[in-house]
């Protein structure tokens, strides 16, 4: 799977360096626990960075290229920052079968972006998801936590605009 | 005592649509008509029924209220709860009957179901071990522990002839076999939650429904192969599951049901749960043990076999979450009885994920044997929009379909294999006759070749060939050559791939072009899409005698393709056209067509 890879300065403080480094001191001792790892390091940073990949490579002891493989490896860890709110539209079978793909072009069209983009000002990104086994409600999309079902195209507009407090 | 029991789905499917605010303004109206020490509210796994989410049952009518919104709720309380008058213009449609309602198990949807691993989902409060073990929970792993040998448990499961419902459908009483004798100082135990197959999410319903009896068998298996500790590796797109499970093995602990010398029987096993990171692959079993051992989730070759040596280099067992969800019935019930129900091979029931274009999408639980003619126009209701049945997929990217002359076929294991489908994880996708057959593979090509690893070459680059070919094919620049190149190059990758991922990913190809191998043709010879899907393949036209000239088309077009005048035949300019479609949705005559 081809990963973007953001070109975008990292910002992290030293709030969430602290966290990462507490995270990291539970699971030193059993190297199985990489994932576990990255995995909380991405709920802190949003995303893995470089610099974040570094810290996490340094902790564990293990090779940065080890952590870069894994990162690359998995759908779930990003190389890129997310928007505020993410759009993520299930292009599962179900979905697929009942129009997500032109859902997920409106959205694209409507916001200017691609897949695993983030619109300039931060606040939407865009992403297509491998079914969240909502499929009784296909298609489906959702938007950060919420999750909405039974859509039609003319439903994309309504859905964009409760977010754009 | 309760004298009424609000049973509310707390599954994916209804949670997503609001079924945890609709039990929060019932306990808010229960509370309001001081009626919560009277009226019981339980939040359960999934009903199955996923259609009519968000779904409220409420016992002991049995009322079943579906598609219900948090402003039904005062009403429901009310009228229902208060007065005990059934508020039927809620009630799901097939339950109402002459002065009467029915039970849900009369309806069409659950009358041919037999729920062996979904019995108490929808049934029982899944964070609660007291109402799991009211319904027998723990009881078989306690007469493991007592009455059994682990040779005889690992006689039990044989004799039931249960086998996998990952996928490939190995005989599990064998696995263990195989397992149990091999010396080591560290066995491990793990099931595969990594549902990865897009369409099917039976593993996720019985996580999040019942999650202590998947506890119960893992402790099973662990007593029966000798093993301490187990796994579960579950996706972490399943949050609920994975909450629901923690907090079964946590309650478990505190019960002394895992742990150490469980029942007093010298006998210790502990699990902890493992998050996957969204690799199709992992679902492949030594895939998913290199991913638990925390390494990128590459398949190994085989020999050695897990079952010699597996996670962290010892002796694994590894079982899907619906497989174990069968175990506890099996040493409760009997082998016999397991093996009464289902085909000659193929023993006991199966769950299905039904999906796509059907009426009753949901999870449906069915014997062995159960024909596709029955799934779909019994239990899954038809098609929708009096549209045609064409074909049904299982099996998900490594599957195949099942075209509509086949619709009798009785399905289980071997009748899948027999005709180039899988049963695969469960998943059912029904297609009708506006559904392009050549689009369908090369969707699932694309899957592949994202979730190809890359550790094998036939794998990773021929996928990414096969997709090009059918991308080719859809675009309308094939030939015939293509086609007999892509079936060639199928039977390649089959034979030469290192892991199941590889060895079944051409199974979408082959099995559409083996029953719709005129679609394929159709796109070479008359550049023409049959089903109308493959859009460089369409064109758009005006049917001069229905159209008003009401110039709503012309309006809508965002390119300006379409001109006309007022009360006028309008003109479609292909040229221009981009195909998005928006004036044959803006048409109120039906009178522009794709070709």
């Amino acid at each position: 799977m081809k990963k973007k890879i953001s070109k975008l300065p990292f910002r992290g403080t030293a709030e969430q360096e602290r966290q990462l480094h507490e995270v990291i001191g539970k699971y030193k001792s059993d190297p199985s626990r990489l994932m576990t790892v990255m995995q909380e390091a991405q709920e802190i940073y949003g995303y893995l960075p470089i610099e974040v990949q570094q810290m996490i490579a340094d902790g564990m002891n293990v090779p940065l290229e080890k952590v870069y493989g894994v990162a690359t490896f998995y759908a779930q860890f990003a190389l890129s920052p997310k928007g505020v709110y993410n759009v993520s539209v299930c292009l599962g079978t179900a979905c697929y079968v009942k129009g997500a793909g032109d859902l997920f072009n409106k959205i694209s069209e409507k916001l200017g972006i691609g897949a695993d983009e983030c619109t300039e000002d931060g606040r939407f990104s865009l992403t297509a998801c491998r079914c969240i086994g909502a499929c009784g409600l296909a298609p489906v999309l959702t938007v950060n936590n919420d999750v909405y079902g039974r859509l039609t195209v003319d439903d994309v507009d309504g859905i964009l605009a409760k977010y754009n407090d | 005592m309760y004298r009424s029991h609000v049973l509310v789905c707390g599954g994916t499917g209804c949670t997503s649509s609001n079924s945890l605010k609709i039990i929060d303004k019932l306990e808010e109206e229960l509370a309001a008509q001081g009626l919560s020490e009277e009226v019981k509210v339980v939040r359960t796994g999934c009903f199955g029924l996923c259609a009519l989410g968000p779904i409220m049952v409420v016992y002991p009518e049995g009322a079943f209220y579906s598609r219900v919104t948090v402003e039904d709720i005062p009403e429901i309380v009310s009228e229902h709860l208060l007065k005990g008058r059934i508020v039927t213009r809620l009630l799901y449609d097939e339950t109402v009957g002459k002065d009467e309602i029915k039970s849900l198990n009369e309806t069409d949807f659950y009358k041919k179901q037999v729920r062996v691993a979904l019995r108490n989902c929808g049934v029982i409060d899944p964070e609660s071990i007291d109402e799991y073990i009211a319904q027998d929970g723990y009881q078989a792993l306690a007469k493991c522990l007592t009455e059994y040998t682990p040779e005889q448990v690992i006689q039990v499961i044989t004799d039931s002839g249960l086998r996998g419902r990952g996928g490939g459908g190995f005989p599990t009483g064998r696995k263990w076999a195989l397992c149990a004798p091999n010396k080591a100082p560290q066995k491990y135990v793990v099931c595969n939650a990594d549902e990865g197959d897009p369409g099917a999410f039976m593993d996720r319903s019985v996580l999040e429904g019942d999650p202590h009896c998947i506890v119960e068998a893992m402790a099973i298996a662990g007593y029966a192969i000798g093993a301490t500790k187990g796994f579960v590796y579950v996706r972490a797109e399943y949050p609920i599951a994975v909450q629901r499970l923690q907090i079964a093995i946590d309650e478990a602990r505190a019960y002394g049901l895992l742990g150490k010398d469980i029942f007093g029987s010298g006998f210790d096993f502990d699990m902890e749960i493992r998050l996957g990171a969204g690799a199709f692959v992992c679902g492949e079993e030594t895939a998913l043990m290199t991913s638990i051992e925390g390494n990128r989730g590459e398949p190994r070759p085989r020999p050695p076999y897990p079952a010699v040596k597996g996670l962290f280099g010892m002796p694994t067992v590894e079982n899907n979450v619906e497989t174990f969800a069968n175990v506890p019935q099996i040493i409760l019930r009997g082998a016999e009885w397991f093996a009464s129900m289902g085909t000659e091979k193929s023993k006991g029931t199966k769950v299905f994920a039904l999906g796509g274009k059907i009426k009753h999408t949901g999870l449906v639980e069915i014997p062995m044997g159960t024909t596709l003619r029955e799934i779909v126009e019994e239990i899954g209701g038809g098609i929708p929009n009096g549209k045609k049945f064409k074909a049904a997929q299982t099996g998900g990217p490594s599957g195949g379909c099942i075209p509509a002359s086949l619709i009798d076929t009785a399905i289980d294991y071997d009748n899948l294999i027999a005709l180039g489908c899988m049963m695969g994880s469960g998943g059912m996708i029904v297609m009708d006759e506006d559904t392009c057959m050549v689009d369908i593979a090369k969707f699932f090509l694309e899957f592949t070749v994202d979730e190809s690893c890359g550790k094998c070459t036939p794998c990773r680059v021929g996928t990414k060939r096969l997709l090009e070919k059918l991308d080719k094919i859809t675009k309308g620049n094939g030939t015939l050559q293509d086609i007999d190149d892509l079936e060639e190059l199928c039977h390649y990758i089959k034979e030469n791939s290192l892991c199941g991922l590889g060895q079944t990913a051409p199974n979408p190809v082959l099995s559409t072009l083996h029953f719709f191998r005129d679609e394929y043709v159709a796109h070479v010879t008359e550049k023409r899409c049959p089903a109308g899907v493959c859009k460089s393949l369409l064109s758009y036209a005006v049917v001069a005698e229905k159209c008003k000239g009401c110039t709503a088309c012309a309006r809508v077009c965002p390119v300006g393709a379409i001109s006309g005048t007022v009360k006028n035949p309008h003109v479609i300019d292909t040229s221009k056209c981009i195909k998005c479609g928006a004036c044959m949705e803006k048409c109120r005559f039906g009178a522009i067509v794709k070709r």
